[in-house]
């Protein structure tokens, strides 16, 4: 599909801000290698299991789909990758979640770093009370960036690629609360792309979106592949199938099927799979 | 004609179209309704408004017996007694030539619940943050409710522990003349006001959301970022209301600051000694109005000066609930 905005996005552009290069290098040069592996993860909230003893890789550069009825642990896997889960109280991991080769739940992980490399996009659009402006800027404020002249590059950047950039440019210091839901997801999209994260981590984006800018999104992830690693928690199967190179179907908090997107569509080797995408799954 | 299972129940194909029980009211059950609609709502308003209009009524009274204070000596009196009132330090009820001048008491007032302020504000929010953003669960649990005993100890019991305890302490310690003074009342106002701050600013960050915590520590924010940048800008009505209701606890306080200020109307100088002994508005009300006759001058103008401070409290609490409202708007839009 033709986009508006031919920005380049390769990570080797004129950059943002330095910061810790050795995880990009690692990215770039082992390509094909897994940069995010799970080995037997499994995640508990209190005595609950959301995620039961997953193991899965998931290639650097690759779009990677994550789909499974309601309560599957989608999410709870996904936040797990850059630790979002810390913050629910009596919350606990199990296992191996390693990204780049690093366990994320060992003691000294560097959870700023993790974060600012392992970008996410959450189910509900969550903007600051700020300005639209002062959104996409929080992230590379945080990382040192001050002058006026870089911080509108990197505004005007992220807010094209999200496809946001025709609507706003007029007012970019109006409150991102006075925006629709649909424009506040990809301002947050914007935001997260901001920070210059390796992986994309998102959670149902286009739940709160119209088909226009869903398509917006789904070519937004058509640009990005390959630049960034992308994985995406899905209800749309069609969009599952249009936008990723490999799925993962998940049920009751364990990985059941997790192959290349046109097999495990066409021709999944487990019951559960097929009567999940035919829908005859209770 | 077929059937169908509804939850277990056989029915018509056509049931949809059959309505069985009547959708129009009956004559008794709509006299019913209507009588028991507007009983209900009489009786609901007249409880309401006797609680707005206690609150008039206080009102009213107050302004009733505080003008003859300065409508006795006739019109061009009036302002000769506005100015003595709001500009002379002196109030010598007592002496041959009397004196009801309360700038005084008004600096009193203000100025131990301002040293209160000084200590309970930080001290609350920083408090406040710890238990929104950084206590573990559990602390979490067991702290709010023993912050809220604070607020249910009698004040009377902190006017004791003020007497007998810091005055004491502050004479031997701090080599005070006397250990009721300034520096001592605002010290136990500031312990009265923190449980206020403490939980009106926590409940204000703690509803902040999660949501809004997760997009600023998923973009690598600190968890002192996240506080400075995120959390503490989207609570600040809440914060500010917090703050605001914890003034108005001190400067209404009236046994506390009686028992513990030394009760001397003058303005402390120079300004900032703390160790001289004030007297507050509150404290004079209630040393005073015992021994003084009804229908006194002295009795308006002690009535003059609960005016006063009815208005300094009333205002606070106009703008502690114009916070609250608007920190209540901002959630209500996330
Ligand atoms: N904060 C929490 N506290 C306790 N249990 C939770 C919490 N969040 C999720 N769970 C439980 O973990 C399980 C997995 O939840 P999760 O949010 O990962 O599901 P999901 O697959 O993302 O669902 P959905 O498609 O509806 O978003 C669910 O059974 C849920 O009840
Ligand atoms: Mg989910």
């Amino acid at each position: 599909m033709e986009t508006p905005e031919t920005v380049p996005l390769k990570k080797t552009d004129a950059g943002h801000a330095a910061r810790p290069q050795q995880f990009a290098q690692a990215a770039v040069t082992e390509s094909s290698e897994a940069v995010i592996s799970a080995r037997q993860f499994s995640f508990f909230y209190g005595a609950k299991c959301g995620v039961d003893q997953v193991s899965m890789a998931i290639r650097s550069g690759s779009v990677t789909a994550i789909i499974g009825p309601s309560g599957c642990g989608k999410s709870t896997f996904l936040r797990s990758i850059n630790r979002m889960n810390d913050l629910i109280p009596g919350s606990r991991a199990q296992g191996v979640l390693a990204v780049n080769g690093h366990n994320v739940y060992d003691k000294r992980t560097n959870l700023v770093n993790l974060r600012q490399q392992v970008g996410m996009v959450f189910q509900k659009p969550n903007p600051f009370a700020k300005s639209i402006y002062d959104n996409i800027c929080y992230g590379p404020r945080l990382q040192g960036i001050r002058s006026r002249g870089r911080l509108s590059e990197i505004v005007e950047k992220c807010l094209r690629d999200a496809a946001l950039w025709d609507e706003v440019k007029d007012d970019l210091h109006k409150s991102a609360l006075a925006l629709s839901g649909g424009q506040q997801q990809r301002l947050c999209i914007a935001r997260t792309l901001a920070t210059r994260p390796n992986v994309v981590l998102m959670d149902e984006p286009c739940s709160a979106l119209d088909p226009i800018a869903t398509a917006r999104i789904e070519d937004l992830i058509a640009q990005l592949k390959g630049a960034y690693t992308i994985v995406i928690v899905t209800h749309n199967m069609q969009q599952a199938a249009r936008v990723s190179d490999e799925t993962a179907f998940f049920c009751l908090g364990k990985l059941i099927e997790y192959d290349r997107t046109e097999k495990l569509f066409t021709n999944p080797s487990k019951k559960e799979t097929e009567d999940y995408i035919t829908g005859r799954f209770g | 004609m077929t059937e169908v299972s509804v939850q277990g129940e056989k029915r018509n194909r056509n049931a949809a179209a059959e309505f069985t029980r009547p959708l129009l009211l009956s004559p008794s059950e709509d006299l019913a309704g209507y009588v028991m609609g507007h009983l209900g709502l009489t009786i609901l308003f007249l409880i309401t408004t006797t609680s707005v209009a206690a609150v008039f009524l206080i009102f009213y009274f107050v302004i009733r017996e505080s003008l003859p204070f300065f409508t006795t000596g006739g019109g061009a009196a009036i302002l000769a007694r506005v100015r003595e009132f709001f500009t002379d330090p002196g109030w010598y009820p007592s002496a041959t030539e009397p004196r009801y001048g309360a700038l005084a008491l008004i600096v009193g007032s203000l100025y131990v619940t301002a040293g209160a302020l000084v200590v309970a504000v930080p001290v609350g929010l920083l408090a406040g943050v710890f238990l929104s953003d950084i206590a573990p669960f559990n602390l979490r649990q067991i702290c709010k409710p023993v912050i809220e005993i604070l607020a249910a100890i009698p004040s009377v019991a902190y006017g004791f522990f003020a007497v007998m305890v810091l005055a004491p302490w502050l004479q031997t310690h701090l080599g005070f003349s006397s250990g009721t003074n300034a520096l001592n009342a605002s010290l136990i106002l500031a312990v009265m006001a923190l449980p206020t701050i403490i939980s009106v600013s926590e409940d204000a960050m703690t509803a902040v959301g999660r949501e809004i915590r997760e997009a600023s520590y998923g973009l690598g924010a600190t968890r002192a970022e996240t506080i400075i940048n995120v959390v503490i800008p989207a609570g600040h009505s809440g914060i500010l209301a917090a703050v605001i209701l914890g003034m108005m606890r001190a400067i209404g306080e009236t046994m506390v600051v009686w028992m513990a200020s030394g009760n001397a109307s003058r303005i402390p100088s120079p300004w900032w000694d703390l160790s001289q002994s004030i007297r507050t508005m509150t404290a004079t009300i209630a040393g005073d109005m015992g021994e003084t006759p009804k229908d006194s001058e002295h009795y308006y103008a002690l009535f003059t000066v609960g005016l006063t401070l009815l208005l300094f409290t009333f205002s606070l609490n106009l703008l502690s609930e114009y916070l609250l409202g608007k920190a209540r708007a901002g959630r209500g839009r996330r």
